[in-house]
């Protein structure tokens, strides 16, 4: 049970495993060099401040900061989230202004936002296409005298589209409105620059790029000042105090100078795969759709719904392969993805999607091992499916008078 | 990878090897439960005689738990007498199995549905 060591892990949206580089950037900060990077009075303190610097230059670097005093460390970016929406809400003169946001942003977004929403905070949600892009001329509608933040993820972890992040950047520049984006599943991947889009804060999480759990960053443009949500010592330019995490932080550096040098040719190899994969997919299995854009997409993310058949009954067949589903039963809520049902994809087609996620790890023998699969037992799935059954009859599913059963 | 690991060894052999997958032939009792909406849809399909169910067969469109539930419902109601049929609850499904993961006892509940939505339809068709 559980051969991990043979598995063909394919879900690098949920995390990545540590490059072997990073580890070892880390491994001294884990040992002899222990020093408080605080301790401005001896050689183990000045040791630990040097690494934190260098791993601020790396990550200012991959993201085209002005200056490395723009990042701030977190425990990751759900705490950059947090810290981007409340430390923005809270520095506002009045406790009732507008945020806009997106219904397919992260949790951390969603939930940070549905808090401030309760403390007094109006939040509306610009209206996003079938494929998940937001409608830019919605959000300029939306944009009222009270609005002080616009955050919108750089691409999404369940669907892979990419947002014009450019375009949301000067639009809130021109309105004097600070942009947030959660840039996660984005860095890496493709291309962000800060200042080029108008960038004022940008959430980083390293253990998606190749880095550690429970590090991450906010960069924070200069001359933003935000109220923080951790007191204690005033740390991080009074934004984020605790002592700082080190060895995360090394590990986030070094990950962020590995993703800069090789990020272009890495996405270039994974969109092969990626290509292949889908490619595959649609000539080899009927009744398939693609969920999420069909081209302005993460590289290395693809997302299906095998009609009639659901995601974790198909999972479970694809035996040696690490996959997830956006289907009720993965989830801890028991819940289908919310992200599906944003973009219009009806419910009995959210519990029978998958999501493909491509990372370093991953050949051209993996996605033809998978192919194998997915041809396979999608079409013994279809076979003991009643809804296949009845879809060869010409009923339409959607048209049904079903019971509900208790849950 | 994790999934087959919160399975037990039944779960996962009903789920890999199902029996009775299919529609019966002549069948005088059809049930229907759950909703494409909600993940789980189950039909059951049985042939009484007699008072008694000789043949069982399932379709069903839902996680590993509910194909492990539905292909041992059919197991266990093939030979028996309707009213012995009818006694059998989604626990006892699950307790065949070896137990199921909390968070998949509803899909045992789907089985004992669809049985029991089966018997209902041959009893109707049977007055």
């Amino acid at each position: 049970m559980g051969d991990k060591m043979n598995a063909i892990y394919m879900d690098h949206h949920a995390t990545t495993p540590l490059d072997a580089e990073v580890l070892d950037a880390m491994m001294p900060f884990l040992t002899e060099n222990f020093g408080n990077p605080s301790s401005s009075t001896h050689e183990f303190g000045r040791i630990a401040r040097n690494a934190v610097e260098l791993g601020r230059q790396q990550i200012a670097e991959l993201i085209g900061a002005e200056s490395a005093d723009e990042i701030v460390f977190t425990s990751g970016a759900t705490e950059s989230d947090n810290l981007a929406l409340k430390g923005a809400a809270y520095g506002q003169k009045k406790r009732n202004g507008h945020i806009i946001t997106l219904a397919t942003e992260h949790k951390a977004i969603l939930d940070t936002a549905k808090r401030l929403q309760k403390e007094g905070y109006e939040i509306s949600f610009a209206k996003i296409d079938s494929h998940g892009v937001v409608n830019l001329d919605d959000l300029r509608n939306l944009i009222k005298p009270e609005t002080f933040l616009i955050s919108v993820q750089a691409a999404n972890s369940e669907i892979g589209t990419l947002q014009p992040i450019a375009q949301i950047g000067a639009l809130a520049h021109e309105h004097h409105i600070l942009f947030h984006t959660d840039a996660v599943q984005a860095l890496g991947r493709i291309d962000v620059n800060v200042v080029r889009d108008h960038i004022d804060m940008l959430s980083i999480s390293a253990h998606k790029m190749y880095g550690p759990k429970g590090i991450g960053a906010l960069y924070v443009k200069k001359g933003i000042k935000l109220t923080p949500i951790i007191d204690g010592g005033g740390h991080e330019r009074g934004m984020r105090s605790g002592t700082l995490n080190v060895p995360g932080i090394v590990g986030l550096g070094k990950a962020s100078e590995i993703a800069k040098r090789h990020w272009k040719k890495e996405s270039a190899r994974l969109l092969g795969l990626r290509n292949r994969l889908a490619k595959g997919i649609e000539a080899r299995i009927e009744n398939v759709r693609l969920n999420g854009h069909p081209t302005q997409r993460l590289p290395n993310n693809l997302n299906y719904s095998f009609a009639y058949v659901e995601g974790e009954s198909l999972i479970l067949a694809c035996k040696g392969v690490a996959l997830s589903s956006g289907s009720a039963c993965t989830s801890t809520s028991l819940q289908s993805s919310y992200v599906l049902k944003a973009i219009g994809v009806p419910e009995s087609l959210a519990h029978c999607s998958i999501r493909f996620g491509l990372g370093k790890s991953n050949t051209e023998e993996h996605v033809d091992i998978l192919l194998d699969l997915l041809e396979k037992n999608v079409a013994r799935l279809r076979d003991m499916s009643p809804l296949y059954e009845m879809a060869k009859e010409g009923i339409d599913i959607e048209k049904v008078g079903w019971t509900e059963h208790a849950h | 990878m994790d999934l087959t690991q919160e399975y037990t060894d039944a779960v996962m052999d009903h789920y890999e090897h199902p029996r009775n997958v299919g529609i019966v032939e002549n069948a005088n009792g059809v049930g229907v439960v759950g909703n494409p909406a909600c993940g789980d849809v189950m039909k059951l399909t049985l042939r009484v005689e007699d008072g008694r169910i000789v043949d069982a067969k399932f379709k069903t469109f839902g996680c590993g738990a509910a194909i492990a539930t539905s292909s041992m419902v059919t197991e266990m109601v093939k030979g028996k007498k309707v009213e012995e049929a009818l006694e059998i609850s989604n626990k006892a499904v699950a307790e065949a199995l070896g137990g199921l993961p909390k968070v998949k006892m509803h899909c045992s509940v789907l089985a004992e549905d669809a049985l029991k939505a089966a018997i209902d339809d041959f009893r109707k068709k049977n007055k």
